[in-house]
């Protein structure tokens, strides 16, 4: 596999470095001279001490008989631009861009690119799973603006003594399992839910505000005014 | 009409008073407050820092439903970033990026982005100043590139190099200072 990585930050570095050692051939475009020159000391002579952003560099960096090319520069602008010149101009099959602004993450697949690195999502994801401050918990986030959801049922939580049959259930959504006192348990239609169950659910990110009424309750801050 | 223009350099602050002054609503954004002293005191329009290619700051600036985007910052990668956000998720109608690569600015032409390269309008410039021919890139690229009726060879060619030196079709000589 030829991976073309754009960006020798500690990102760009560290995933070039892994390539190689895994076997795979790799080129690293970094556009800073001094940190390209050091780079090559360490890993060899695979670096183009070009900007990946401009087209006749990337096209000599080998982009058009690259598998993959990996974005992943500080700059969010600039990691759209190489997948796009990537996937469009030189017909990689297939793109990845790293991603600081969360907001970015659906534009870009939109634009083309075809897989996302979010450090920034993945942060918060881990700081939300580590704080529970909401009852309703991201999990993962999947294609499509789909996601895993957990969602813990207090004693006070409409779905405890019920079963899911008995829920009014977004139809996006799927409730998939519970997990009880640690243990998963495939969630049957007849089951019955208790208190301090979390319950795993897949839908869409837009019905997270009926998943939370139905399982956990009505949530003060989030009517609209 | 509504106009957006991300870059207060020289050519976006001399846009936006040419906008301002024929009576139009213009907005300019740009990452320095100090980029706005190349407007006038007179300029009626609003100036706004803040990064245009991000959503949530063109918006708020009021960016929506705008009907042109102008990016000409100095970053070619900003200018199409930003005519995107604003195409994608601001439904702005008409947009168009300065692009200096006159790879990038071809490349993107043919992914409908209206594009402007000074690179190749000054070097086409001073060729016919000096009595030579054209480059042969185009240097102001519509989002569709128009191919003659009468010409196969195309704008669009997927390589950006232009291989065969093409014909002058391209308004270079207009342009004489």
């Amino acid at each position: 596999m030829f991976v073309l990585v754009v960006g020798g930050g500690k990102v760009g570095y560290y995933l070039t470095k892994e390539l190689i050692e895994s076997g795979h051939e790799v080129v690293l475009m970094e556009k800073d001279r001094a940190r390209a020159a050091q780079i090559v000391d360490e890993l060899g002579s695979i670096v183009v001490p070009h900007d990946g952003c401009e087209g006749k560099y990337l096209g000599e960096a080998g982009s058009n008989r690259a598998d993959i090319v990996a974005a992943v520069t500080g700059d969010d602008e600039d990691n759209l631009v190489i997948c796009q010149m990537a996937k469009h101009h030189f017909d990689v099959p297939k793109t990845i861009a790293r991603v600081n602004n969360p907001k970015n993450e659906e534009l870009f697949r939109h634009l083309g690119v075809d897989e996302i690195i979010s450090p920034t999502r993945m942060a918060l994801g881990s700081i939300e799973q580590d704080i529970p401050v909401h009852e309703l918990l991201h999990l993962a986030a999947l294609d499509n603006e789909l996601e895993i959801i957990e969602a813990r049922l207090l004693a006070d939580s409409p779905a405890v003594g019920r079963t899911p049959a008995e829920l009014d259930i977004p139809e996006a959504c799927s409730l998939s399992a519970v997990v009880r006192n640690g243990v998963v348990i495939p969630l049957r239609p007849d089951m019955v839910l208790q208190e301090g169950d979390k319950v795993i659910a897949i839908g869409r990110a837009d019905c997270e505000r009926l998943l939370h009424e139905q399982l956990i309750g009505g949530t003060e801050e989030m009517e609209p005014a | 009409m509504k106009l957006v223009i991300v870059g207060c350099g020289r050519v976006g602050a001399a846009l936006a008073e040419a906008f301002d002054n024929t009576g139009h609503e213009v907005i300019v954004i740009d990452l320095s407050t100090r980029a706005f002293d190349r407007l006038s005191p007179e300029f009626k329009g609003q100036a706004i820092r803040g990064d245009g290619t991000d959503e949530d700051v063109l918006r708020k600036a009021g960016a929506e439903g705008a009907d042109v985007l102008l990016a000409f910052t100095e970053g070619d990668n900003r200018n199409v970033m930003a005519t995107q956000v604003a195409t994608e998720r601001l439904a702005v109608d008409k947009t168009v990026a300065k692009i200096n690569d006159p790879v990038r600015a071809a490349a993107y032409a043919e992914l409908g982005i209206a594009t402007v390269c000074r690179t190749t309008m000054l070097t086409d410039a001073v060729l016919a100043f000096l009595g030579l021919g054209p480059t042969g890139m185009p240097s102001v690229i519509a989002p569709v590139p128009h191919v003659h009726a009468d010409q196969s060879e195309s704008v669009a060619a997927p390589a950006g190099v232009p291989a065969s030196s093409a014909p002058a079709h391209l308004h270079a000589e207009s342009r004489r200072a």
